[in-house]
């Protein structure tokens, strides 16, 4: 094991996975609002706390993650999740992406009977901005409409949104990281360009 | 029904046992099912339900729910069929005052987790707060179709005409739809939804309403969610609108007409009084009188 896995994770296990679920909780349930995860986690790099945070929160033995992050990441998720490492992001229940994210239609999908077992996408972005400018957003949790202004996807990232959503109950759900924040966008949100 | 201290929790909180009970993979296990849950609105989730210090029955979804999603910050509420001070209302309450030591409430106003047993406050909950229902029963279509497996087909399939007949039956023998409690809701127009057994007069608060809303089915090991601001319709028909049902009587004790009223039987000669179902409404009320 390198040097770098062995930095420390979640400093008071108990509470801080309370804190961070409760920040994705809200975040879900509100789609478009962003949280500062209350962790304070120091993963190695180019993973962010927000997204370490949440994968030591929700990650385990039952739950393959998949990352390109680089082995010093992996490792350190392996090591304080004690999560089996996939080698395909097909494979994954939970798909953690510093650069750009792989194809939603090639993530767990669930079934129509299941659409529970569907991979759960973390994005690290640049930035994240509630509030005013970026994308529209509809759905449930949503009273009229939420704007989130994000930084650091690719452009055709709302196309293949849309292509996600339509196949609800099937599809796959969004969690957006950026430093310590979290956004996340349920398979129901339907995002518009601003 | 008084507002005594009862959550004194008598001796502080419990050596031994970890924050909230549950050991940190079941809330692990319990927070990735919530989440499911609250991602396809109506959705039942299964998940390993654990055994818990009290009987199924009693309300163990509700608890592993609460449990899994309470902090040492929150102010959790309890209510049993609205009231705060009875048997099982009091003793989760005071449940949760000895493994978590947070702080509780009878107060809707005050509460940050609200956990229920077949009722909804009457005081409109807001955003941020989390309403947990205790569920014995998830499956809607559980009397019209035994088999889990072909419930699990016809959700689906969005196929809920089974449910539609039953309705129609009730109103071709006897002139309305006789389900009072328990009531079946779409949501979001997509999944058929047992409330749980909440009175079918609480239905209509379910409709967009700015708090989250988590189900717990200890026994059937069932979790769903809606969402805040999704829709919840009850199921009618054009013709035959839904029609939530109320005691024509006002309460007793505070006078109100509006909120849900349980009938007290007073002695054996046939006299009775009308209640508040919720207790926390009822005083608030009296107070301000």
């Amino acid at each position: 094991m390198r040097a770098a896995a062995l930095s420390p994770g979640l400093a008071d296990p108990v509470a801080d996975a309370q804190g961070c679920f409760r920040a994705v909780l809200d975040a879900m349930s509100r789609p478009g609002s962003v949280r500062r995860v209350p962790a304070d986690v120091r993963p190695p790099a180019p993973l962010v706390p927000a997204a370490a945070a949440v994968l030591l929160t929700l990650a385990d033995a039952a739950t393959p993650v998949w990352t390109d992050a680089g082995p010093d990441a992996a490792a350190w998720l392996a090591f304080h999740a004690g999560c089996p490492l996939a080698t395909s992001p097909e494979d994954a229940a939970f798909v953690l992406a510093c650069g750009s994210p792989p194809s939603l239609g090639v993530l767990v999908q669930g079934t129509d009977e299941e659409p529970h077992r569907s991979a759960t996408l973390i994005a690290q972005v640049a930035a994240l901005e509630a509030g005013s400018g970026g994308w529209r957003l509809r759905g449930p949790g949503i009273e009229a409409e939420h704007r989130l202004r994000v930084s650091g996807l690719p452009s055709d990232f709302t196309a293949r949104w849309g292509a996600n959503r339509a196949a609800f109950p099937r599809g796959v759900d969004l969690v957006l990281c950026a430093g310590r924040e979290v956004a996340a966008l349920p398979r129901t949100t339907a995002i518009e360009e601003g | 029904m008084s507002a005594a201290p009862q959550d004194a929790a008598g001796g502080g909180t419990l050596a031994g046992y970890n924050f909230a009970y549950l050991d940190e993979d079941t809330k692990r296990m319990i927070r990735r099912a919530l989440l499911k849950a609250v991602a396809i609105p109506g959705h039942q989730v299964p998940f390993g339900s654990r055994e818990m210090p009290l009987p199924y029955g009693w309300g163990t979804g509700g608890i592993q729910v609460t449990a899994s999603v309470i902090g040492p910050d929150d102010t959790l509420k309890v209510i049993d069929q609205g009231a705060d001070d009875t048997t099982n209302a009091v003793s989760i309450r005071r449940f949760f005052g000895r493994v978590a030591g947070v702080a509780t409430t009878e107060r809707t106003a005050e509460a940050t987790v609200i956990q229920t047993r077949h009722r909804i406050p009457e005081t409109p909950l807001r955003e941020g707060q989390i309403l947990v229902y205790q569920v014995p029963m998830p499956e809607p279509l559980f009397r019209l179709e035994p088999r889990v497996a072909e419930t699990r087909r016809l959700h689906a399939l969005g196929d809920y005409g089974l449910m539609h007949v039953k309705l129609y039956e009730d109103i071709a023998r006897r002139g309305e739809v006789t389900i009072s409690y328990n009531y079946p809701v779409m949501v979001n127009g997509r999944y058929l939804m047992s409330p749980s057994p909440i009175p079918a007069f609480d239905n209509p608060k379910m409709d967009r309403m700015p708090a989250l809303q988590l189900f717990g089915a200890g026994r059937e090991k069932r979790i769903y969610a809606v969402p805040p601001y999704t829709a919840v319709r009850s199921l009618d028909f054009e013709d035959h609108p839904f029609r939530p049902n109320r005691a024509d009587a006002a309460c007793a004790l505070c006078g109100s007409r509006d909120s849900y009223l349980d009938e007290v039987v007073t002695d054996d000669r046939g006299g009775r009084r009308f209640l508040c179902s919720d207790t926390d409404y009822c005083e608030r009320r009296r107070a301000e009188q």
